[in-house]
Parts: structure tokens; C-alpha cells; sequence
């Protein structure tokens, strides 16, 4: 005869073995259709930062860069990079606002060579809805402002929101989300400006 | 029996309602109904979850030994919240990028291990299904009233973002109510999500009051030609 304890125990056991059983043949299931829509996600956000591209060119030369003090994550982000004869003539930077009104503000932005930005888009934040979630392009076209404006030593200054004497627009009553996603472009594009070495290294992104 | 379908059906979509009434499940309500489709969204999410767990825990009733009936129910509904979140990920990937840390949430609402235990263990599977059917619509009724309302107030909209939930057709479903230049920020935040709620309950309190009034004037003139015909 059995003790009682035994008995529950092993029946537990039965039932979290079963559970856990299910969920992995699940995980199993769902794990290809997931990958798909995350890269879809990708493929998008990458078709819309810079449409001359072909995407799937650009997943494959990617490099993985680890540069807190330019793109604000000490983890690795990706870089694309767009070689038209061999040539690159665009990056599609992934980068990080650390300093966002509720923690980061994840951003894609193609820049040229020069530091150019071509288009900058919001992947992910967790900023107030109704005032910092205008950089959503489905709330507003602010991000459409970085189209084509150009980075270097003479107009530094200017890549800030008016309130601070730059040339961005704030949105009433948030000042500071904002102000990090243009001074996390502007880093951003200052990067890719002031290294050039970024054509050169060889991809090395895992496979998406 | 139909009777007693039809109590329970009263039970979860007015008179017990999980959100109205027992005040079940509050941390997801008030933090995701910012929009209509968020409720929408996170109102099927939990009904799917407690038609399984409570179809499982009904199903499995006689062979859970009371000593241990509440681990066993936690782990039904978290398998089930896990396969919910697996299953919005895969197929409805925006509306799980949206709805984030509520998914997992899902776990921790007392309507649903509330159900197990009060109902799903002690009944068989098909009047189970059906209460878990009825406080679910329950639940999700009280998330659009509230979704509606705040999003309304805040951005003059209605069902803004529902492609992400059903698909690229129900980008027409959505309707601009009011042009807003500016939102009404304490609708879209948590406060506005407790105020909300409050005036909810108080509008259902009003209504059950209403209610009560009129059947004691009923009783009363009952009562009153009963004793005319005595005479």
C-alpha cells in the first residue's frame, strides 16, 4: 500500500509530464510559422526603410555589431548592408534610443555611406499611447521628417527638437521621446559616417 | 435542464459577471482595453482559455484527489495559456506583439482558476463548457464596453488596429467617431481605465436597483388585488 503522499506526488508528476509533453509537440508545430512571421516582420519594416532594395539580399549580407556608445545596446544589433555593382550605396541599421520616456525605443534606419538618412522607422517601444506613440507610422508621419536629411560636422546642431534649437518638430506635452529617437538616429547615422570599415567586414549574421 | 443553461447563462453575462460583478481579472482588464481591438483580442484569448481549462478540469474531475485538485488545475491553465500564446504568435503576430505581456497574464486571472474550482470540478463537461462559454462572453463583453469607452474619449475612434486582429478587411471597420487634435490622455491611461470601470459598475448597480424597485411595486399591487378578491 502506498502512501498517500507518494501517490499525489506521482499523480503530479503524470499530469506535468502530459502537460509539458503537449506544449513541446505545440512549440514543435508553431516554431516554423513563427520564424516566418518574424522575418515577414522584418522583410517589411526592411522593404519600407529602403524599397530599392531586394530583401533578401540584404538578410544575407548582414553584419552583427556590439557598439553601446553608438546604436545604445550592449547587446549585438544587425546591420545590412546594399551593394549595388559591389558598391555599398546603403545600411540599414538597427539601433536603440536608451533613453525613451518608458525604457528603449527600438528603431531601423537606412543611411547612406556618407550619413545620409534615407528613412527611419520605430520597431518596438513602450512609450505613453495618445502622446509618445506618434512615432508610429500608423499615428503619425513624424518619422517621415528624417527622409533624406543629411548628418555632419556644420548641421550637428540642428539634429535635435526645436525646443532644444533644433530642426525636428516635438510632439505637445512629450518633449522626450522624441528628442531620443532623433539623437538615436543621429547617432546612428554619425556611425556609419565615421566608420567606413562597416563595408568591408565580411557578413556574419546568424541565418534569419 | 434548459433551466438551469439558462441560469447559468444569466450568471456569467450579468449577475456573476467575472468582471462587473466578482471583480475577476482586473490587472489585464483595465491595462490592455486602451483600444476596442486589444479588448477584442484579449477577450478571446481568455475564453479560449477557459472553455479548455474548464472542459479539462471537468473532464479529469473524478481522478484529481482534493489534496492536490489546485496544482493540477494551475498547470492545466498555464498549458493553455502557453498554447494560446504560441497559437497568437504564429497566426495573429501583431495582435500578439500588441496584447505582449497580457498573454502571459492570462494565468493569473482569477476568473479562470476561479471557474475550475467552483464549477468546472464539480460538474460534468458540457454544462461546464457552457458556463466557461458564458463568464468568458461575460469577461469579454465588460473588456468592449470599456475598450469602446476609453478608446472613444481618447482618440475618437472605434476599432482602430483591428487588422492586426482579423486581417487586412477590417482596416474598413474603422470608424472616426469624433477628430480629436489632441487626445484625452486620462481615458488611454490606467486611471482612466479604474474610472471607467467604476462608472461600468455603477451603471450595472443602477439598472439591478431599477430593477428590484419595479418587481416590489409588482409584489405590492399583486398583493394588493389578492386581498380585493378576499373581500
Amino acid at each position: 500500500m502506498k502512501h498517500p503522499v507518494t501517490k499525489n506526488a506521482l499523480l503530479l508528476a503524470l499530469v506535468a509530464i502530459i502537460c509539458v509533453s503537449i506544449l513541446t509537440l505545440l512549440q514543435q508545430l508553431t516554431a516554423p510559422r513563427i520564424a516566418e512571421q518574424r522575418l515577414a516582420n522584418r522583410l517589411a519594416l526592411l522593404h519600407d526603410v529602403l524599397p530599392a532594395a531586394a530583401e533578401q539580399q540584404l538578410l544575407d549580407d548582414c553584419i552583427s555589431i556590439t557598439a553601446p556608445e553608438w546604436l545604445g545596446r550592449t547587446s549585438p544589433q544587425s546591420v545590412f548592408r546594399w551593394r549595388e555593382q559591389g558598391v555599398v550605396s546603403a545600411f540599414v541599421v538597427e539601433t536603440t534610443a536608451p533613453d525613451g520616456y518608458s525604457g528603449n525605443i527600438d528603431l531601423m534606419v537606412a543611411i547612406t555611406p556618407d550619413g545620409t538618412v534615407l528613412a527611419a522607422r520605430t520597431l518596438a517601444h513602450q512609450e505613453t499611447p495618445g502622446l509618445g506613440d506618434k512615432i508610429e507610422l500608423r499615428k503619425s508621419d513624424w518619422m517621415h521628417s528624417f527622409a533624406n536629411q543629411a548628418v555632419h560636422e556644420a548641421n550637428v546642431r540642428s539634429w535635435a527638437v526645436r525646443k532644444d534649437g533644433g530642426d525636428f518638430d516635438q510632439f505637445t506635452g512629450a518633449t522626450i521621446t522624441p528628442r531620443a529617437v532623433v539623437n538615436a538616429v543621429k547617432r546612428a547615422a554619425l556611425f556609419v559616417q565615421q566608420h567606413p570599415e562597416l563595408a568591408e567586414q565580411p557578413a556574419n549574421c546568424e541565418a534569419f | 435542464m434548459s433551466q438551469n443553461y439558462k441560469e447559468l447563462a444569466t450568471q456569467g453575462l450579468w449577475s456573476n459577471n467575472p468582471g462587473l460583478v466578482q471583480l475577476l481579472g482586473l490587472c489585464p482588464l483595465l491595462a490592455v482595453t486602451n483600444t476596442v481591438t486589444n479588448a477584442l483580442g484579449l477577450g478571446i484569448a481568455t475564453l479560449l482559455v477557459l472553455l479548455g481549462s474548464n472542459l479539462v478540469v471537468s473532464a479529469i474531475r473524478n481522478w484529481v484527489p482534493r489534496e492536490i485538485r489546485i496544482p493540477i488545475f494551475v498547470l492545466v491553465i498555464a498549458s493553455f495559456v502557453t498554447a494560446v500564446q504560441l497559437l497568437m504568435n504564429a497566426f495573429t503576430y501583431e495582435l500578439y506583439l500588441a496584447l505582449g505581456i497580457f498573454i502571459p497574464l492570462i494565468v493569473t486571472n482569477c476568473a479562470i482558476i476561479g471557474r475550475a474550482e467552483a464549477f468546472a470540478s464539480k460538474n460534468p463537461m458540457l454544462p461546464s463548457a457552457f458556463d466557461a462559454l458564458m463568464m468568458g462572453l461575460g469577461f469579454a463583453a465588460v473588456l468592449l464596453a470599456l475598450g469602446a469607452m476609453r478608446e472613444l474619449l481618447g482618440q475618437g475612434t472605434l476599432f482602430d488596429g483591428a487588422d492586426a486582429l482579423l486581417g487586412s478587411w477590417a482596416q474598413a471597420l474603422r470608424v472616426e467617431v469624433l477628430a480629436l487634435d489632441h487626445y484625452f490622455l486620462l481615458a488611454l491611461l490606467p486611471p482612466g481605465a479604474f474610472i471607467g470601470m467604476g462608472l461600468l459598475i455603477a451603471g450595472k448597480n443602477a439598472i439591478d436597483q431599477r430593477k428590484q424597485r419595479k418587481q416590489q411595486v409588482k409584489t405590492a399591487i399583486t398583493r394588493a388585488r389578492v386581498t380585493g378578491t378576499i373581500v
